[in-house]
């Protein structure tokens, strides 16, 4: 059994207009149970790219992916959205929260999918809402909310099935410098609870909060620091 | 996800957008309405003609005498020279007809204690009630006895008795026609409205005899006992059409006619000739049936189109799910639920305008209609599975997208 996450030779190649885009070529790396990473680069560097093999929502052209001792590159579809909903928690930057749907449903979505009952659902993500510190909003809609409180619904959501693993891609992108620093807050407690955090930024200081940057350019890992 | 919470999913994405929700079902709508009111109009013409064929008897044969033509001049149908009461004897022999009855038509002015009602007096013989399979509610029908005697003696149809005998105690009673006593001993169950408005039960039965001597005076130079026509009834297990022949050739010896010579009367059959009214009306009922089909395909292509744009427009919303755990079949389930939702909810609010312009058309147009809830069942039924067969395609659009490009999409 070797760590929480085993990347190996991992590529990605996109077809567009007639030529070949090597989005990924040949990327190698572990990453331990309850790391703090930065994944960061230039734009196009492939680290979006990479975090996305991470989290499931794409697939390797070639190459092992092995998450939670779950082989992903040879999985089906349904079992690969069982662990998007399990092992993973993904937290965007532009938040992406259903419209017209409120705080507490937004974060009980994941566990509508997971199969639990109402009552429970909204009981946990209630407990869920107060844990980023929003247990006044949760009949807020996410256009009555700022985006700093959007953002950390969308971190409430992402905890809503206890995952092993939060992904969070440009998770303050979106957001102005004091708000940077509520979210920035929020993931440090949660790494620091035994949640393996993994974040993609083009930002140094958020970069900065991470124990370990990962830095992508054309594909490839040029720099580790630990 | 389960199939209340797939439910609930889509009952809040059709309530955000409600007004698009509603022109989609619009189509729907049109359609199943359209399918109830015609369905319901054509079915109530059915039973109506259905009534009319059982109130006439549904082995009953007509013969009367055709035109009469006099130097040139013709008269009225059936005013040709009248069959007789030897004619009925006669027809009572054969093997094929069960009964026989001549009738003479009259009216009379009816009066009871001061209260006097004009209606109209059918002469009629013993088998006449057998034949036109008219119920004798209260009392007895008269006697072959009484024919012969020319007894006085009256059946009153239920609104004749209404209005003579409010309070009842009919039978027994005498009733004055047109001055005449007349003992009243039976009373004749009601046959309702006839299609054309008319009451069939504003009516008196009498003895043919009766009516011909005191009441009508009929009579025709050269007959002996003549009568308006004679209806008698097809025995059971012979075929009408070929009794229909056999009568022509046995009234054609009757009346002395040469072979060859036109017959000077006519044998009907009025329930085959409502019948055959009927077939027409059923070309006419699966026509409008094919067109309300043709609203409920246009319906469900209406349904098809706005799934489709709603699956793109909910791209992102799509790939969110998908990154949150949604399988693909969870994806397809909540379109589909959309879909049939959409069209189940349209069929049911066409169901109660249908049923409303069905009953409207009875209103206006003094229709008889008939809302069978098997039809309704059908309906609404076939709008779902237009919302399943419509929606499904969509549907599995969202379901196989990628969920990154899903989430990226613009």
């Amino acid at each position: 059994m070797g760590a929480l996450i085993q990347a190996r030779d991992l590529r990605r190649t996109y077809r567009m207009g007639g030529m070949d885009v090597h989005a990924l070529s040949g990327v190698t790396l572990d990453i331990e149970a309850g790391a703090y990473v930065a994944v960061m680069g230039a734009s196009g560097s492939g680290k979006s790219t990479f975090m996305n093999m991470l989290g499931a929502l794409d697939q390797p052209s070639s190459g092992q992916l092995i998450i939670n001792d779950i082989a992903l590159h040879e999985r089906s579809a349904d079992e690969l959205a069982a662990f998007r909903n399990q092992t993973i928690g993904f937290v965007f930057q532009q938040f992406n929260l259903l419209a017209r749907t409120t705080a507490l449903d937004n974060v009980g979505l994941p566990l509508l999918y997971s199969g639990m009952a109402t009552k429970e659902r909204h009981a946990r993500a209630a407990h869920c809402l107060e844990m980023v510190g929003l247990g006044d909003r949760m009949d807020h809609h996410p256009s009555q909310l700022s985006g700093g409180q959007q953002q950390r619904v969308a971190i409430a959501r992402a905890l809503a099935n206890n995952p092993r693993i939060l992904l969070a891609d440009e998770p303050t992108g979106a957001l102005d410098s004091r708000t940077t620093q509520d979210v920035m807050a929020i993931f440090d407690q949660l790494n620091r609870e035994g949640i393996t955090l993994i974040i993609v930024t083009h930002e140094d200081e958020v970069g900065a909060h991470a124990r370990r940057q990962i830095i992508f350019r054309d594909g490839h890992v040029l720099e580790d620091r630990r | 996800m389960s199939p209340l919470a797939a439910f609930g999913t889509a009952l809040t994405a059709l309530r955000v957008n409600a007004l698009r929700s509603f022109l989609a079902m619009l189509g729907v709508i049109i359609g199943v309405a359209a399918v109830i009111t015609t369905v319901s109009i054509s079915q109530g013409a059915k039973r109506a003609i259905e009534e009319q064929i059982s109130s006439l008897g549904a082995n009953a044969l007509m013969i009367r005498p055709n035109s009469s033509s006099r130097g040139g001049r013709r008269g009225g149908f059936g005013s040709g020279t009248p069959f007789s009461d030897a004619d009925t004897i006669a027809l009572r022999d054969l093997p094929y007809l069960a009964g026989a009855s001549g009738t003479i038509g009259a009216s009379g002015t009816l009066v009871v204690d001061g209260i006097n009602w004009p209606s109209d007096v059918e002469g009629v013989d013993a088998d006449y009630f057998d034949i036109r399979d008219i119920i004798i509610e209260d009392g007895r029908a008269f006697t072959q006895a009484e024919t012969e005697a020319r007894a006085r003696v009256v059946l009153l149809g239920k609104t004749v008795e209404r209005e003579l005998f409010p309070y009842g105690g009919a039978i027994g009673s005498s009733v004055r026609i047109n001055n005449i006593p007349f003992d009243v001993i039976g009373l004749i169950a009601s046959s309702g409205q006839s299609s054309g408005g008319r009451d069939r039960d504003d009516i008196v039965y009498a003895p043919v005899s009766t009516v011909r001597s005191r009441l009508s005076g009929f009579r025709y130079p050269g007959v002996r006992d003549p009568v308006n026509a004679i209806w008698v009834e097809v025995r059971q297990g012979y075929d009408v059409e070929t009794v229909t022949a056999q009568l022509t050739d046995f009234m054609t010896a009757q009346r002395n006619l040469r072979i060859g010579q036109e017959a000077d009367f006519v044998v009907s059959n009025f329930a085959d000739f409502i019948r055959a009214r009927n077939e027409s009306e059923k070309m006419f009922s699966v026509m409008l049936a094919a067109v309300a089909g043709v609203c409920l395909l246009v319906g469900g292509i209406g349904i098809m189109n706005i799934m489709l744009v709603s699956v793109t427009e909910r791209t992102r919303e799509i790939g969110l799910r998908l990154a949150v755990g949604a399988r693909p079949r969870d994806i397809r389930n909540q379109f589909l639920v959309e879909a049939i939702v959409l069209c189940l909810a349209g069929g049911l609010f066409g169901l109660a305008f249908g049923a409303a312009g069905a009953y409207g058309v009875e209103k206006i147009g003094e229709f008889a209609v008939s809302i069978e809830p098997m039809v309704a069942l059908i309906a609404v039924g076939a709008s779902s599975l237009v919302g399943i067969i419509f929606g499904f395609y969509p549907a599995h659009r969202a379901s196989q997208l990628n969920p990154i490009d899903a989430l990226r999409y613009e």
